[in-house]
């Protein structure tokens, strides 16, 4: 490990801090469907689009009908992609006169892009034609994170309302949230992908005559546009296979940390966003700090591991760090620290190779996504999958001094827990239960590149990724198989909608309820005692238990990696 | 219920048309007009040309050099290497036979170059991409012996061109020399 390393970790932290409160502002404005200055602009779309839908933003909807109105809106987003995808072949937009893609394939990318995991079973490059990686995925890359704040914005307003029957119009959450702020930071944001390198095109393939003589053929696309969103809508699904670790990407140290940043810049807001919901900032504050423990816990491991390098190459007489899967403009630190930020948000791009990172560096990320994606975490996702342990942690520390517990003014009571426990099963049952399938079955067998436990934590990585609707991979594995495809197609499903559904009933729930003012006896919920509280439950009832799995996978890789024990 | 679901397949289904041709077209398509006027050059993905004309490389994009007389790229996963169109890296776990048979034969080359000491890891390990256009300076300044003795120069005089060659910070990324632009200041290196 280095100075400058970890400055860049600090600065990285710094910068996120201050950026904060003005996009937790911003976001509480569209929150409240306050006018913002661009509605000057963009005013028109919206109520345009309002009356073409027949859409009455004013007319608010109770928890049932949000969740069916977002069900159906994502199903149809869904049907819509996999029929772009299947008639590649036959639409516009084709440089290279790519096929539609297989019925398994399909149905796989279609899942994963409405989930917001963008998962990607498909070589970028080599099997997506220009028009549907416009048309088929970058509109997923908005609507699926526009999706997942409207959801926090639905939780929030059940924290925040008293006896009230509605939680918001989730048409205009949704069509909010892309008008006004993910599209326009998505255009600022692609203008300086492209002035740093990244290419936005409709050519495809330029043929190259190398300095050696050599032929090379190099793919174009419109990258940037995607690259934008990609990011900050915590996507991560790349236009090329390599993803961010693609020089056409992210070509700089400094589009490296601006794609980091705004990995985390909508989450952090939406903490601030959260506070000022319920009527105090300090709440979101406490999340915000529980949230960057965790994180910085994480980071310091994956850095301090990855710089340690490995010990296999080391006895061969290769010196330092870890090099295997990673670029050489980024180096170790901007490397481990873009593995935990991705893996800490929902947002699955990946920089350098997480399968091929040191045993314990890359368990990291493989347990930031156990945890549920929580610290920080994914557009929205994260923020309700946070709330969601609040819940439980108010339940615990109401149980030790035997009072009905509270949180921001509202009595959490049984079907609220219940359906919070409800909600975080999810995440044990899925991810462990299918990675147990796959182990012993032939088909799953069939999978891993790497063998010995590395193999296991392949297979472990990806239903991991996909319950948790990350994305990245372990990406020996071969998962283009209608095994894999299908089984991670409802792995994603399972992991975004199974959540959502309790997380919605809740917000219903606590809408209704009276305002409990706080008491004497009221357990605090905005100082030390509350995050370390929060930190523990994250870590207890989110990690324990996955802690057998990782002693099969990453930690057993370790042991045998020091003692140089090749598989 | 069954009112709530028509009710919502209007509005789904006019969304998914309108935000599919405010997102999945004019997005795309405003922000490549923009490009195209303001960028040109990374637009269309800075490619570099020869005296001629003729396209030879990317400025951004890695290309495979094994020649003696110049610096030679990372190992690459990509294809058969620095494939273009199939960016990969080698996905070897750390205690991965595979791996250590890898760069096993790797580090004998390497040596068998002259370098002595440990090897910097960037120059026998796959990159993430296997594009990687970079390598460390410290990659470079190890091949300075094999390169001064293929081109019958000084060594000072190729390892003073890393120095200058080399970019960025150690803050954000890790200091870096792009390789297709090194190999070109050598060809044009008076003898």
């Amino acid at each position: 490990m280095t100075i400058q390393g970890w400055i860049l970790i600090l600065g990285f932290v710094g910068i996120l801090l201050a950026l904060t409160k003005p996009i937790g502002m911003w976001l509480f404005a569209l929150y409240e469907g306050r006018r913002t200055p661009l509605h000057l602009v963009l005013g028109p779309v919206e109520r345009g689009f309002y009356k073409l839908a027949g859409i009455d933003p004013t007319q608010e909807q109770g928890w049932r009908r949000y969740a069916l109105h977002m069900l159906v809106f994502n199903f149809v987003l869904m049907a819509f992609t996999y029929a772009v995808l299947r008639l590649q072949g036959t639409l516009p937009g084709n440089p290279q006169g790519l096929a539609g893609l297989s019925p398994h394939l399909a149905f796989n990318t279609a899942i994963s892009f409405t989930t917001n995991t963008n998962w990607q079973s498909y070589g970028g490059e080599s099997t997506m034609s220009n028009l549907s990686q416009m048309l088929g995925l970058t509109i997923h890359n908005f609507l699926s994170s526009a999706t997942g704040i409207a959801l926090a914005f639905a939780l929030f307003r059940g924290f925040a309302r008293r006896e009230a029957k509605a939680i918001g119009n989730f048409w205009a959450d949704c069509t909010r949230v892309t008008l006004y702020l993910l599209l326009p930071l998505c255009v600022v944001l692609a203008l300086f992908y492209i002035a740093s390198g990244v290419p936005q095109t409709l050519a495809g393939v330029i043929g190259i005559d190398t300095l050696e003589g050599a032929r090379q053929s190099i793919l174009l696309g419109p990258v940037a546009s995607q690259e934008a969103i990609k990011m900050l809508g915590t996507n991560g699904g790349g236009f090329f296979n390599a993803n961010s670790a693609h020089p056409f990407e992210n070509p700089t140290a400094l589009t490296n940390l601006v794609q980091m940043l705004s990995i985390f810049a909508i989450g952090v807001g939406l903490t601030w966003c959260f506070g000022k919901a319920v009527g105090n900032t300090r709440q979101g504050w406490a999340i915000l700090a529980a949230m960057m423990i965790l994180f910085l816990a994480g980071v310091t491991v994956a850095y301090w591991q990855e710089a340690a390098g490995n010990p296999v190459l080391h006895q061969l007489g290769v010196a330092g760090g870890n090099m295997e899967g990673k670029e050489a403009r980024f180096g170790i630190a901007a490397s481990a620290l873009f593995a935990v930020v991705t893996t800490a948000a929902s947002c699955g791009a990946v920089n350098a190779m997480h399968d091929s990172f040191t045993a314990l560096g890359g368990m990291i990320p493989l347990f930031n996504m156990q945890l549920g994606e929580v610290v920080i975490g994914g557009v929205g996702a994260g923020i309700y999958g946070f709330l969601l342990f609040a819940i439980l942690a108010v339940f615990v520390a109401g149980l030790m001094v035997g009072r009905t517990p509270e949180y921001v003014g509202k009595k959490i009571e049984a079907r609220e827990v219940k359906l919070a426990v409800l909600a975080i099963a999810v995440l044990p049952l899925m991810i462990l239960g299918l990675t147990a399938l796959s182990s012993v079955l032939e088909q799953g067998l069939a999978g891993p590149l790497n063998k010995g436990p590395h193999g296991f934590s392949e297979i472990l990585y990806a239903f991991t990724s996909a319950v948790a609707n990350n994305g990245s991979a372990f990406a020996g594995l071969t998962a283009n198989t209608p095994w894999y495809n299908g089984l991670l197609g409802v792995a994603m499903w399972v992991g975004r909608f199974f959540i959502i559904v309790p997380m919605l009933a809740i917000a219903g729930s606590l809408a209704a309820k009276k305002h409990t003012p706080e008491s004497a006896g009221s357990f605090p919920t905005t100082g030390g005692l509350w995050v370390g509280l929060l930190v523990g439950i994250v870590l207890i009832v989110g990690g324990l238990t996955f802690l057998p799995s990782l002693a099969l996978g990453p930690i057993a890789d370790h042991l045998a990696m020091i003692r140089g024990q090749l598989f | 219920m069954g009112n709530d679901l028509s009710t919502s397949l209007r509005p789904a289904i006019v969304l998914t048309i309108l935000f599919a041709i405010l997102l999945g077209i004019l997005y795309p398509l405003a922000m490549t007009g923009i490009g195209q006027a303001l960028f040109p050059f990374q637009a269309n993905g800075s490619l570099v040309r020869d005296a001629s004309g003729r396209v030879i490389g990317s400025a951004v994009v890695g290309q495979a050099f094994t020649s003696d007389r110049y610096f030679q790229t990372r190992p690459s996963a990509a294809g058969q290497g620095y494939d273009g169109l199939a960016s990969s890296g080698s996905n070897l776990g750390p205690a991965a036979q595979a791996l250590t048979d890898r760069v096993k034969p790797d580090v004998a080359k390497r040596q068998a170059e002259g370098i002595t000491g440990p090897l910097p890891a960037d120059l026998v390990t796959a990159s993430g991409s296997g594009l990687d256009p970079d390598l460390s300076p410290e990659a470079a300044l190890a091949q300075a012996p094999r390169i001064a003795a293929a081109r019958g120069l000084p060594i000072e005089r190729v390892r003073a061109l890393v120095n200058q060659r080399t970019e960025g910070g150690a803050v954000l990324g890790a200091p870096h020399v792009n390789v297709l632009a090194i190999n070109r200041a050598l060809e044009a290196l008076p003898r």
